[in-house]
């Protein structure tokens, strides 16, 4: 057996199949998230005396959570359509403010839950706030787990830069964002403003 | 610091402690024979690492092997007791260790022999078949694999540490809940479900996207062989189905560490919910496990009646509609929850829908057959079997798709025997049929057929003699999870003959094994040195047995829907090959050494010892990032190579 480094005939079949798969993965996790929002709506009036979405959600708050995930969505954009032209420097410029963003949206976030605990309303307290947690949870999750990746593919883009692995990667990369804050708009929506009606 | 985890843990009575000893004993065997062999490096190198599809489904093959073992043992566990438990006698078990029995036998039985020989036939098949040299993600297979065995582990670590849970396979709240079961059971069953699913997602995922993008040129979806269309089906179930396995699971995981209440009896929880999610997974995964033995049986028939297979489109279309009725008849398993008649009616319709798709396939099968010229092999003998079990089976789940019917034989032996006889006639005949007849495939020569035909035989009868008693035990009112019952009842001849059913089919078991030996012995008698042992039609004949690392040195090109068969009976094939380089994904120990670390993650999540999870947790992505960061994952077998290997093509 002989080694090569590169394997030209073989990149676009798995940039294609790659791509596919990551879609389907994101399917899946769709259906994760279907689950738990369904679970979310069964159990949304079940707040066992306890306070309900109307008298916890602070709306001005999670606006500006949707403002701030709306423009990573977009800065993440900017840098997608600078992948295949190839230039690096806008590449990992828009990476970077997608991080601080999406950073910025992650402590939001736990600053919330932070007062809802403080205030005693923790996710033992009824049915109803054991779905908001996880399912509010879940998502933050997804986004911390999409912000550990820009950071291990921005380096990597910087150690070997924009050849077809990490260009797959970052395209990779996006879609799951972009999936991240589709699933924040139902969140934004059936959680929070649906909450408080 | 070791969490729940005290010492307590290691006590057992008798019987749990044998059944532990015997595992560290096979266990220590292992070790010992592999030192003295000098056999590390070979099963590193040549297996744990391999992200070869043929070697994964091997390692599938194994351990599903090794657990329908401990899933056999657990049945005659549970007919012993059932046979001595009667009136004053309660038996040899006591009652928590018999509850642990029934559910794990459930949750072996289902998620780790069923899914394993399933995972194993998809792995092997499903690339030869569709002419590619691999799967569309390798590694990702590698690890698919050792995320199924990471779960298997962990259930056989119950036996061991602590205890397995005793709440059924499914482990229906409020009882999984912390207040009614406060040891480490059920979260050992959350666990090995939740880390083995994590591997079937990933699996399905992968071959989907194989399926879809990596067949050879000139197959189109209409020409797929049928257990390649059963494969995308299941695959296409699999990816719905199971990540709502994963969130339920998670969400009875919270309740049960963290004191949420998603499913507890206070605090706004809802029990019900959860029958509901799981049997939203659940009852898609009874046709994840059936389709590709459908698949399986649809390859068979037609090479052993020696004709095309009848009705190729209208199994295409019936596999289909049985894949979108799968996701619209969950409610069944539970028309005692009260959903009123309206709701009961449409689930009851919906099921009573699903046989007539079935149907089609039964027919088409006999009339595959029909003036066919049958050739009585093992795989054929198999077949019949499955036909007379499976709709014995498939009639009485129409029959309890009727509501007022269901209410009467709920959870009673009568759902046992019923769903024994589709998943037993089904499921398990069908791997034994595939096993026999794609054996020469993966070994390179054919199994013993007169043991083959004995293990038919005691398999057969040993199952009408073990189950047919339990339809009319469950029509008398004998329910499920029983270990202990009344003289008086008058069950007791039932269960005895039940119990011989039993020990007949252990003597199919036997000769199995004992087929397997001879026909090891007997190898060079039998070898197929032409790769078609059988006359087959599909792609996965025209290539050596066993397959070259690379499946074919040339990726074939179809015409036909059989297109193998079409190849033999056209003149054109014969002029020499010409080869290319061919390149091959590396082997590599990450899939391995995540499987180790999830293991680990889940007994530390179900101990309570937060420090070893977290760094589990830390070891997953730090092997993820090396394996990311790996920049040598891919090599070449050369020309001459490939001119190598394939002159010695045919010769012992």
């Amino acid at each position: 057996m002989t080694q090569h480094e590169d394997f030209p005939d073989t990149h676009h079949e798995m940039t294609h199949n790659t791509f596919f798969g990551f879609w389907i993965y994101l399917m899946t996790d769709f259906i994760l998230f279907a689950t738990l929002f369904a679970s979310y709506a069964v159990l949304r009036d079940a707040t066992f005396g306890g306070p309900g979405g109307k008298e916890l959600f602070n709306l001005p708050a999670v606006l500006l959570e949707t403002l701030i995930l709306s423009t990573s969505g977009f800065t993440c954009g900017l840098a997608t359509l600078a992948i295949p032209v190839d230039n690096k420097k806008k590449v990992i410029a828009w990476y970077a403010v997608t991080f601080l963003l999406g950073l910025w949206f992650f402590l939001q976030v736990c600053t919330e839950f932070g007062h809802l605990i403080q205030d005693g309303n923790t996710w033992q307290k009824s049915a109803f706030l054991s779905a908001y947690f996880t399912l509010v949870g879940t998502h933050a999750l997804h986004i911390l787990l999409g912000l550990v990746f820009i950071v291990v593919f921005l380096i990597q883009v910087t150690r070997r830069g924009l050849i077809p692995v990490t260009k797959r990667r970052l395209t990779c990369l996006s879609m799951f964002w972009f999936f991240s804050y589709v699933v924040w708009i139902f969140m934004y929506a059936i959680v929070y403003l649906m909450g408080v009606t | 610091m070791f969490g729940r985890l005290t010492l307590n843990a290691f006590k057992h009575d008798l019987i749990e402690a044998s059944v532990g000893v015997s595992i560290l004993l096979a266990l220590i065997a292992i070790v010992f024979l592999l030192t003295y062999y000098k056999r590390w490096r070979w099963l590193w190198y040549d297996w744990l690492t391999s992200v070869d599809h043929k070697k994964i489904a091997q390692m599938y093959l194994i351990v599903s092997a090794a657990m329908l073992f401990k899933g056999v043992v657990d049945a005659g566990m549970m007919r012993a007791q059932q046979l001595l438990s009667v009136g004053e006698s309660f038996g040899y078990l006591s009652t928590p260790h018999y509850q642990q029995l029934f559910t794990a036998h459930g949750t072996t039985m289902i998620f780790f022999v069923a899914m394993g020989v399933i995972s194993a036939m998809i792995n092997y098949l499903v690339p030869l078949q569709i002419g590619a040299r691999d799967v569309a993600f390798p590694f990702l297979n590698s690890l698919s694999f050792w995320l199924f065995a990471s779960g298997n582990a962990l259930l056989i670590a119950s036996l061991m540490v602590g205890n397995f849970s005793g709440t059924g396979w499914v482990s229906y709240p409020p009882l999984s809940n912390l207040e009614y079961s406060p040891g480490v059971g059920v979260d050992y069953w959350i666990w090995s479900v939740q880390i083995s699913g994590a591997g079937t997602l990933l699996t399905g995922i992968n071959f989907l996207v194989t399926i879809l993008k990596m067949r050879c040129p000139g197959m189109t979806l209409m020409r797929m062989p049928m257990f390649v269309w059963a494969s995308l089906v299941t695959l296409v179930l699999v990816v719905f189905a199971f990540p709502i396995l994963t969130a339920t699971a998670g969400m009875l995981t919270l309740d049960r560490t963290i004191g949420t209440h998603f499913f507890t009896s206070g605090f706004g929880g809802n029990p019900m919910m959860y029958v509901n999610l799981i049997w939203a997974w659940g009852h898609p995964e009874v046709y994840i496990l059936i389709l590709p033995a459908f698949g399986i049986y649809s390859e068979i028939v037609p090479v052993f009646s020696q004709k095309k297979l009848f009705g190729y489109v209208s199994m295409v279309w019936a596999i289909v509609a049985i894949a979108f009725l799968a996701f619209l008849v969950w409610l069944h398993h539970f028309f005692t929850m009260g959903a009123g008649p309206n709701v009961n009616a449409f689930f009851g319709f919906m099921t009573m829908l699903i046989s007539v798709p079935t149907g089609v396939k039964i027919f088409n099968w006999l009339f595959t057959m029909f003036r066919g010229r049958i050739v009585f092999t093992t795989p054929m003998l198999w077949f019949l079997c499955f036909v007379v079990v499976f709709t014995i089976g498939g009639m009485d789940g129409v029959l309890m798709s009727v509501a007022p019917v269901d209410f009467q034989v709920h959870n009673s032996l009568f759902l046992i025997a019923h769903f024994h006889s589709v998943i037993i006639g089904g499921v398990l005949f069908g791997f034994f049929c595939g096993f026999t007849y794609w054996f020469p495939k993966i070994y390179g020569f054919k199994l013993n057929e007169k043991w083959g035909e004995y293990a038919v035989f005691c398999w057969f009868f040993g199952f009408l003699f073990a189950f047919i008693p339990l339809y009319v035990l469950g029509l008398m009112g004998a329910t499920r999870r029983l270990d202990h019952y009344d003289a008086s009842t008058g069950w007791f001849p039932l269960f005895a003959i039940a119990a011989f059913g039993f020990l007949v089919i252990c003597a199919g078991i036997g000769f199995q094994v004992l087929q397997l030996y001879i026909s090891f012995k007997e190898r060079a008698q039998n070898r197929d040195t032409t790769g078609d042992p059988w006359n087959g039609r599909t792609l996965e004949w025209s290539t050596a047995s066993p397959p070259p690392l690379y499946n074919f040195a040339v990726i074939p090109e179809v015409h036909d829907r059989d297109g193998f068969w079409a190849m033999k009976h056209s003149k054109t094939h014969k002029e020499k090959p010409k080869y290319e380089d061919i390149h091959m994904p590396k082997n590599t120990g990450q899939g391995f050494n995540i499987g180790v670390l999830s293991f680990f993650f889940g007994f530390a999540v179900i101990w309570y010892i937060w420090w070893l999870a977290l760094l589990s947790i830390i070891g997953i992505f730090a092997c993820l990032f090396y394996r990311l960061f790996d920049r040598h994952t891919e090599t070449y077998v050369s020309v001459e190579e490939v001119e190598r290997i394939e002159a010695q093509r045919g010769k012992v």
